[in-house]
């Protein structure tokens, strides 16, 4: 780099540049979070979808699964599985409940959970509440 | 060594090798799950190799993180470290926490986990690569506020040079947005939003200074290039991260159910990402060239060049292959993400603390300078044999993205998850061999530090170049 180019250029550059950017990435957050209720599906966030979302975690359902493309990709991506399994909350659970213990041999298969009723209903609407967020229409199709 | 206190350095470096022995053997066992669903089920499923796997990633590129700290302040700043005995006792509590957390892992049910933690009294587990109980997490942070005091003492009172500026920030960075991974609300939306406050603006914002940081000390130390030259280029670099990086957060943004507006600001800023990697590949042929001495270590000469180049194809070029919008609606959470996520994290972050260790580690024995050529030459062999089998384990995955990005979305008839998954198979084999030549090459690298020979030595003109 030449000589006309200094240091405290370079540094000013470094601070400006990244303190603007940094500004306004938090500017562009709080305009989201304030459009967020368009789009979120906020209206349907009952104590059960909630419930279902501590579910989700509780048994790091993504360290197999994406939702909504983020996760991992070693099994179907879950953020439309409700519209997948046919607009069906009861097609959810008995996919959850039938799992076997000792999985399939040679394939990979999901564990089994032993969820009780009340956490089945939750996931089923914690997923169904997943599946009606405004996503940019994003899975591209049913498969997900 | 010019500074005692350095040798802390030693036990953080030993211990990040180990972690990442460990971090490859769940890689290995994850491959294998890949095309055997069934192996290890249900002792290790996937979800507890996966947490293993990621989590011992970055715990391991902490504690390189860390150990590059406690060798490169002192140096810096001409003074001892604030506290050894300081950065010895959080070794050794970050070091058995995270070893109980991983035993947590394997031991019990990720339920179970979560309730014997108090998951229940502040929820933060089951989200991607925070997994760590919440006392874990809570830990994490208690080691880092003792780490950054140890480190910010030592810089107050010595000298102040603008890679440890730079240094410092990133790491105040690191500690501030992992304080997001506490927040966790009901709403997913939000709750993605936020995630990737820890996530994204860890690998594609601070960590890039350090990174940047690391590589312009061993380059100043291994080219005797001019300081002002160098830390000219690393403001321009962290400068062009940052600027891009930030607001590059929008490519995350794009189908998670934030506005649409995202789609464009993610795909403008994340199209300009590959820049700073560009600068550093260049930056670092640039000052090799004009490097004013021979250095005797010339491995980590090589592991910096190679930290610019893969970097820059892993995170530069694989990165935006798929960030813009268009294409990433197609691509977004499939295997050309995992593509894209191996290279990178190998070449920008394995590779720098690969090269802090390979250049420090001479000295932290007691060497002046180098290893013998012998033990250098071995430890190349596992640069090549590491490289390379990266290399191919990101073209194997991208070539089963392509597929599965075909047959599962893009074709007139999209096949279901499952079905697309048994007609990759092969790539996944492939994955899975190149994996294990990885592995062949860590244990190459690691007998390196067994090879002995007569040490190499600096040649006495250069001596007194050396600062």
């Amino acid at each position: 780099m030449n000589e006309t180019f200094t240091k405290s250029m370079a540094r000013n550059i470094f601070f400006g540049g990244s303190m603007f950017f940094f500004l306004l990435l938090v500017g562009l957050s709080a305009d989201t979070v304030q459009r967020l209720p368009e789009r979120d599906n906020r209206e349907n966030l009952t104590a059960q979808v909630a419930l279902g979302k501590k579910v989700w975690e509780d048994n790091n359902c993504l360290g197999c699964h994406t939702l909504l493309g983020e996760g991992a990709y070693f099994a179907p991506e879950l953020g439309n599985v409700y519209v997948r399994y046919g607009n069906s909350k009861e097609a959810i659970k008995g996919f959850i409940t039938s799992r076997p213990v000792d999985g399939i041999p040679g394939r990979r298969s999901m564990p089994q959970f032993n969820m009780s009723e009340e956490e089945l209903d939750a996931i089923a609407e914690f997923l169904k509440y997943m599946s009606e967020i405004d996503t940019n229409d994003w899975p591209p199709n049913v498969q997900g | 060594m010019k500074y005692q206190s350095q040798s802390v350095a030693k036990p953080y470096f030993i211990a990040a090798i180990g972690l990442f022995v460990g971090q490859i053997l769940f890689g290995l066992i994850m491959g294998l799950q890949y095309v055997i669903g069934d192996f290890l089920f249900p002792e290790i499923p996937f979800n507890v190799a996966r947490m293993v796997h990621t989590n011992l990633l970055i715990v391991w590129l902490l504690f390189g993180f860390m150990g590059s700290t406690y060798y490169m302040v002192p140096e810096e700043s001409k003074t001892e470290l604030y506290s050894p005995k300081l950065a010895m006792l959080l070794f050794w509590v970050f070091l058995v926490a995270g070893a109980l957390t991983i035993v947590g892992y394997l031991a019990v049910p990720y339920a179970r986990l979560a309730e014997l933690t108090g998951n229940d009294l502040l929820p933060t587990m089951g989200r991607e690569f925070l997994e760590q109980p919440t006392i874990t997490k809570i830990g994490i942070v208690i080691v880092a506020l003792g780490f950054l005091f140890n480190v910010g003492m030592t810089l107050l009172r010595g000298r102040k040079t603008v890679i440890t500026m730079v240094l410092f920030l990133g790491l105040v960075g690191l500690a501030v947005f992992f304080l997001f991974s506490f927040y966790n609300p009901h709403n997913p939306v939000l709750d993605k939003m936020f995630w990737w406050w820890v996530v994204h603006l860890w690998v594609e914002g601070v960590w890039e200074l350090i990174l940047g940081a690391i590589l312009a000390f061993t380059l100043i130390k291994v080219t005797g290039v001019d300081r002002e030259v160098i830390e000219k280029w690393l403001y321009v670099i962290i400068a062009m991260a940052l600027i891009t990086g930030l607001l590059g957060t929008g490519h995350h943004y794009f189908f998670i159910g934030t506005p649409e507006y995202w789609l464009w600001v993610g795909s403008v800023f994340s199209a300009l990402e590959p820049i700073p990697f560009f600068m550093m590949t260049l930056f670092a042929f640039n000052m090799v060239n004009k490097r004013r001495r021979q250095h005797p270590n010339r491995v980590a000469v090589l592991w910096a060049l190679g930290t610019g180049v893969m970097a820059f194809l892993g995170a530069g070029v694989w990165g935006f292959l798929h960030t813009l919008a268009p294409v990433n609606y197609y691509t977004h959470g499939s295997q050309i993400t995992a593509a894209h996520g191996h290279m990178a994290f190998y070449g920008a972050y394995v590779m720098i603390v690969l090269t802090m260790i390979s250049y420090a580690m001479p000295m932290l024995n007691g060497r002046e300078a180098a290893n013998s050529n012998k033990s250098q030459v071995t430890e190349m062999w596992g640069f090549w044999l590491m490289t390379v089998s990266m290399v191919f384990i990101t073209l194997f995955l991208t070539g089963a993205g392509i597929l599965q990005v075909y047959l599962q979305r893009f074709s007139d008839t999209p096949l279901p998850f499952m079905i697309v998954q048994d007609k990759i198979e092969l790539f996944y084999w492939l994955r899975e061999v190149a994996g294990v030549i990885f592995l062949l090459g860590l244990i190459v690298y690691i007998v390196s530090f067994f090879v002995k020979g007569e040490e190499a030595r600096l040649k006495p003109a250069e001596q007194t170049l050396v600062e």
